[in-house]
């Protein structure tokens, strides 16, 4: 479906198209109706269920983003995604061998440094969030900074946040200049642009802010701060979808989405895995181009993971905390 | 490598089935054989015979069905003749109470009914669970309340009586609550037979409306094949046949009721356009295709089975239909991870076969996934047909299956052109950003139900029905009420009409020319002779001679000649249908509508008493009883005048965001059979609500004395009524009605004479599957309220179109 793609580069951006930009057509009523069939169309039960959920940790963005966070919570929040899953029932899966942990921790950049150490030697990645998260109205030299010095701390992914009102008053080249600038801050970190969708108003808008991203390089888009008053939800999740792969079907790079906030139980994971098979592949459903921004999802999982090994529904005291 | 962590690599899918135990255990509780619910009771079939009914899914026999022969259905009918005097008195109140108790039986039961319609059907359990049983329970809540409402609502209305339904096999439990529900909250008793492929939702609702109490007789289902459905049909114990299938099939019985006197409302085929502009969210758009033709296997009469795309955005739309096609899952109808599940049956399989391969054959691109479909079972892969040709075989008929072909357009125009380019009308969905675009279109295109960026989309309140061979009458919403009821006047004159004899076909009291002439002489003022009169047709705003030159005496009480008219031959009739649809009053304003209609009362109030002494001169009435029609018809082309920009359409309230726009449209060209008499107040009283709501009027007036018809002309051209909005053919008028209900370019025939000739109306009509209203010999009081003018005349000028725009950004 694709034509030549260069290979699984990273996104290096394109010119601002601002044709393109603005003639997205985003059908509010018609995208609400898709994603309200999408739990319904597909049910994944029994072992399938099991390994989808292990597939979902793996793409897990384990987040503490509190005023109150310390090295301590930090350091708890690390071991709980190098082991994100009780051993025994790793073993009872048959699952020991995938060496499963999340994919990354998300910490403020105060904490980088803490999250760097606690996890060395692992494959999760750390993850900032910067750029004046979560409001993203500092002043921009200072949100230069603030990448920069993350990236100095050690963090491999930046999770910077897009100033709302240049979506809402249409200024796509100040908005394209500003994560143009980001990601070459971020130099050789992953550059994650937080959209803000519940700030944005329209789909149209989420739209056309998602293609002024990726076409800004960025390597995800994410759909929330997890402060927004309506965060990840399915039809925009479904938008941002589209977005990627007509991004995709014209440069031939493939971005990574990230819906975040409001993502809480295990059963929630199901139907966006499957958007993400169904409509951009099964490559969609890995760390690598998929991640949930999630803090007590990962609870949730554990124990349906207990309760398809033992078939008794488990409780959250019996997994260990993050 | 284990089970979970091979799974967890290659993220599959696996099976995901709703279990059968209940439904089978149902099944074998009565080993899985069935009779008739009739009268309340559970009967035998009267023959003994029985057929299987299959599980589409895997080919096995679920069930032993009955098969309903005469003797079956009369008890039937007897037993539904016998509930209904009770029935009917009962307070709409008591009626609710009983729909309500369905509509929670259903809901309680839902699981139940979901998993039994998938197993008897082959739709995924995702349809059935979602769609089609929320949609039934949602009918009976939604009729419960118009039952309630009756007594208020439709005061001047009364139930039709027995209703025969005969429903089909691709929403079976649902087309039971679309024909049921109306049925019973308008106070009928109803002998319901399911399609033979699909019978036990039916049954299994026949047990519910026993557990909930239904008085017996009230319901009975009565299962076999087409024969079972014809011996309903033809019953004349039956007042009402409601049939939803074929068009073939209705035309047959069409045929089967013409003269009889049932009412008769039919749902049929269709070849539904799906019109893609350039400006359209093509991502909604693709999976608005999958929700129109993939969605039950594309087994939906209102499939948006013809795609027509702009041709700008035509490649990428098929590259993006291509992709998602290869996504779709096909499979075991109760796996709640599938999209597309089997064909009803083996022969509907071959069906779909051989008009694909005639589609391939006639120069279209198939485009199938590569994907492979379940060796058991009937199943068709979703298919895409690409450069087809209008003309093609698979561009015209109706597949039924998952089967979409493509067309491009280049302008609004064309699309429009392409669309209405079918003898179908069923519905069509409009795919673009622009609301002046999409408003401007809805309207253009002939089907009963639009959908403005989406489609199948249904609900109670919204009447669903088609245009054209599509059929007639609307299923749901107060426009679906009229079905099940009629005009409590009409049931007055009906018990009177049986004492009393029919009107005559045949009127007495003219001659033809080629006869003796007598008479001319009393014609004759004194002394100087009067200028010869000849009153000619009034074709497209002009006076034209008939095509061959006849004419027909008009004569007095007293034999005396008043006048000539041309005889009116099947070539005027011709001639008049083209100048109706030559004609733009359609699209004239309802306020210029109606100042037209008010200035022709202005124009003919001048000449009141010359149309009077006209009017005596034919009638030998007294000089009272002509005035008193003059005024009646002024008094009538004011009521239709003020009716013109009054007759709203509703928004209905349907439960999703949007607004459901119920918009009364015109027929089109109406061929009308004016009433013998009273000569002026009666063809007056036949044309004007016609032409008030819109239509193109080929009138035939009476033919005893038609001269005020042709004397109404003169007004009509200095009242600024375009040409050929009014057309007016004189002659024979049983042999010009059978011209016109035959003609294939009218879209409806009024017709106001003899039981016989509203016979040949119905017969003939079938041609073109046109909306007839005739009255069986039934003699209409032209001035009373109800039976000589009334909403009846605008409710059968007009049918709806049920328009559906979502909204929001």
């Amino acid at each position: 479906m694709v034509s030549d793609s260069p290979a699984d580069g990273r996104n290096p951006g394109m010119p601002l198209d601002l044709d393109w930009v603005r003639s997205v057509q985003a059908n509010l009523s018609a995208i609400e109706r898709r994603a309200a069939t999408i739990p319904g169309r597909r049910s994944v039960k029994k072992e399938w269920q099991a390994a989808w959920y292990l597939r979902a940790i793996t793409c897990m963005d384990l987040t503490t983003l509190a005023g109150d966070d310390t090295d301590g919570r930090v350091r708890r929040l690390c071991a709980k995604a190098r082991f994100p899953v009780r051993g025994d029932i790793l073993a009872a899966l048959g699952a020991q061998e995938l060496g499963i942990t999340t994919a990354a921790i998300c910490v403020y950049h105060h904490f980088i440094e803490t999250a760097r150490r606690a996890l060395e030697g692992s494959k999760v990645q750390v993850c900032a969030v910067s750029t004046g998260f979560p409001a993203g109205l500092s002043p921009f030299p200072q949100k230069l900074a603030e990448i920069k010095a993350s990236v100095a701390a050690g963090a491999q992914e930046i999770d910077i946040v897009i100033t709302r009102s240049h979506v809402l008053t249409g200024q796509w080249e100040r908005l394209y200049d500003e994560v143009r600038a980001y990601r070459e801050a971020c130099g050789e970190a992953h550059l994650k642009t937080i959209l803000a969708t519940g700030e944005l108003a329209t789909l149209r808008n989420v739209q056309r802010a998602s293609f002024v991203c990726m076409m800004a390089g960025a390597d995800f888009i994410k759909t929330s701060t997890g402060k927004e008053p309506v965060n990840a939800t399915l039809p925009v999740g479904l938008v941002m979808t589209r977005a990627i792969r007509a991004y995709q079907e014209r440069t031939g790079y493939k971005i990574g989405l990230k819906p975040a906030g409001g993502i809480r139980k295990a059963k929630e994971v199901l139907p966006w895995l499957s958007m993400m098979r169904d409509e951009l592949g099964v490559e969609w459903t890995g760390g690598d181009l998929f991640r949930f921004g999630a803090s007590s999802l990962l609870g949730d999982i554990e124990r349906q993971l207990e309760h398809h090994v033992t078939g008794r529904y488990s409780a959250a005291f019996r997994h260990p905390l993050a | 490598m284990t089970r979970i962590s091979e799974i967890f690599t290659t993220m599959e899918y696996g099976p995901a089935p709703e279990s059968p135990a209940l439904v089978n255990q149902w099944l074998e509780t009565h080993a899985r054989s069935f009779g008739h619910y009739i009268g309340g009771a559970w009967r035998e079939p009267h023959g003994g015979e029985r057929f299987p009914t299959l599980n589409p899914g895997t080919g096995q026999e679920l069930a032993q069905i009955a098969q309903g022969d005469q003797e079956d259905v009369d008890a039937a009918v007897a037993a539904a003749r016998a509930a209904y005097p009770e029935w009917r008195a009962l307070p709409g109140h008591a009626r609710a109470r009983y729909l309500y108790a369905i509509a929670r039986q259903i809901q309680k039961h839902s699981r139940f009914f979901s998993v039994l319609e998938t197993m008897d059907n082959g739709k995924p359990i995702r349809e059935s669970r979602d769609i089609d049983i929320p949609l039934v329970a949602r009918h009976f809540y939604h009729h419960a309340g118009w039952a309630q409402l009756m007594k208020e609502l439709l005061p001047d209305q009364v139930p039709v009586g027995v209703v025969g339904q005969v429903i089909p096999w691709n929403f079976p439990l649902l087309m039971l609550a679309w024909k049921i529900a109306p049925a019973l909250a308008m106070g009928n008793t109803v002998v319901l037979k399911p399609a033979e492929f699909t019978s036990l939702t039916a049954i299994a609702f026949a047990e519910l409306c026993d557990e909930v109490g239904l008085p017996p007789g009230v319901v009975n289902v009565i299962t076999g094949d087409g024969r079972t459905g014809a011996a309903i049909t033809k019953h004349p114990g039956v007042d009402k046949v409601a049939f939803t299938g074929s068009t073939e099939v209705g035309r047959i019985i069409r045929n089967a009721t013409a003269g009889s006197g049932k009412k008769l409302s039919l749902e049929l085929g269709g070849k539904s356009p799906f019109i893609v502009f350039d400006d359209a969210d093509i991502d909604s758009v693709v999976e608005g295709v999958v929700d129109a033709i993939w969605f039950n296997q594309g087994q939906v009469c209102c499939a948006g089975s013809r795609i027509l795309a702009h041709e700008g955005i035509a490649e990428r739309l098929t590259e993006k239909l291509r992709a998602r096609m290869e996504h779709l899952r096909i499979g075991d109808p109760l796996d709640k991870a599938i999209d597309i599940g089997a064909i009803i049956d083996r022969s509907q399989l071959e069906k779909i076969r051989a008009l694909v391969d005639q589609g391939v054959a006639d120069g279209a691109k198939i485009w199938q996934p590569s994907w492979s479909c379940p060796s058991e079972g009937f199943f068709y892969p979703p298919t895409l047909l690409t450069e087809v040709t209008p003309s093609a075989t698979v561009a015209q008929v109706e597949i039924f299956g998952p089967v979409v072909t493509m067309i491009t357009f280049r302008t609004p125009g064309e699309a429009v052109e392409l669309a209405n380019n079918t003898r179908y009308g069923l519905a069509a969905s409009v795919w673009t950003e622009n609301i002046n675009l999409a408003l401007d279109i809805a309207p253009k295109v002939k089907a009963g139900t639009i959908w403005v960026n989406c489609t199948n989309m249904f609900d109670a309140a919204a009447g669903f029905g088609g245009y054209r061979e599509s059929g007639y009458g609307r299923e749901g919403g107060l426009e679906g009420l009229w079905e099940y009821t009629k005009a409590a006047w009409l049931e007055e004159a009906k018990k009177a009409a049986k004492h009393a004899p029919a009107e005559p076909a045949i009127a007495p009291g003219f001659d033809d020319e080629d006869e003796e002439e007598e008479g001319v002489a009393e014609a004759l003022g004194g002394g100087m002779p009067a200028i010869d009169r000849t009153p000619k047709m009034y074709i497209g705003g002009k006076q034209a001679r008939p095509d061959a030159p006849y004419v027909m005496a008009i004569r007095g009480p007293d034999g005396a000649l008043v006048g000539e008219v041309g005889r009116g031959n099947r070539k005027d009739i011709r001639n008049a249908v083209e100048a109706a649809h030559a004609c733009k009053w359609a699209s004239a304003t309802a306020h210029n509508r109606a100042q037209v209609l008010f200035y022709i009362a202005e124009n003919l109030a001048p000449r009141a008493d010359e149309f009077a002494a006209r009017i005596r001169a034919l009638t030998g009435g007294t000089i009272v009883e002509a005035e008193r029609e003059v005024a009646a018809t002024l008094d009538t082309l004011f009521y239709y005048a003020s009716y013109a920009d009054k007759w709203d359409g509703h928004v209905h309230h349907t439960p999703s965001r949007n607004v459901t726009l119920a918009m009364p449209e015109p027929l089109g060209v109406m061929g009308i059979l004016c009433p013998e008499g009273p000569p002026l107040l009666g063809f007056v009283a036949a044309i004007a609500p016609a032409i008030a709501m819109g239509n193109h009027v080929v009138a035939v007036p009476s033919e005893r004395w038609p001269l005020l018809a042709t004397d109404l002309y003169q007004v009509f051209d200095t009242s600024d009524l375009p040409g050929g909005a009014v057309n007016i053919v004189t002659g024979r008028r049983e042999e010009l009605a059978q011209v016109l209900a035959a003609h294939d370019d009218v879209d409806g025939v009024w017709y106001f004479g003899s039981a016989e000739g509203s016979g040949a109306v119905e017969r003939l009509s079938t041609g073109n599957m046109k909306r007839t209203w005739v009255s069986h010999g039934i003699a209409r009081d032209w001035y009373a309220r109800g039976s000589g003018r009334g909403e009846e005349f605008l409710r059968q000028a007009t049918h709806i179109k049920n328009i559906w725009v979502p909204y929001g950004e």
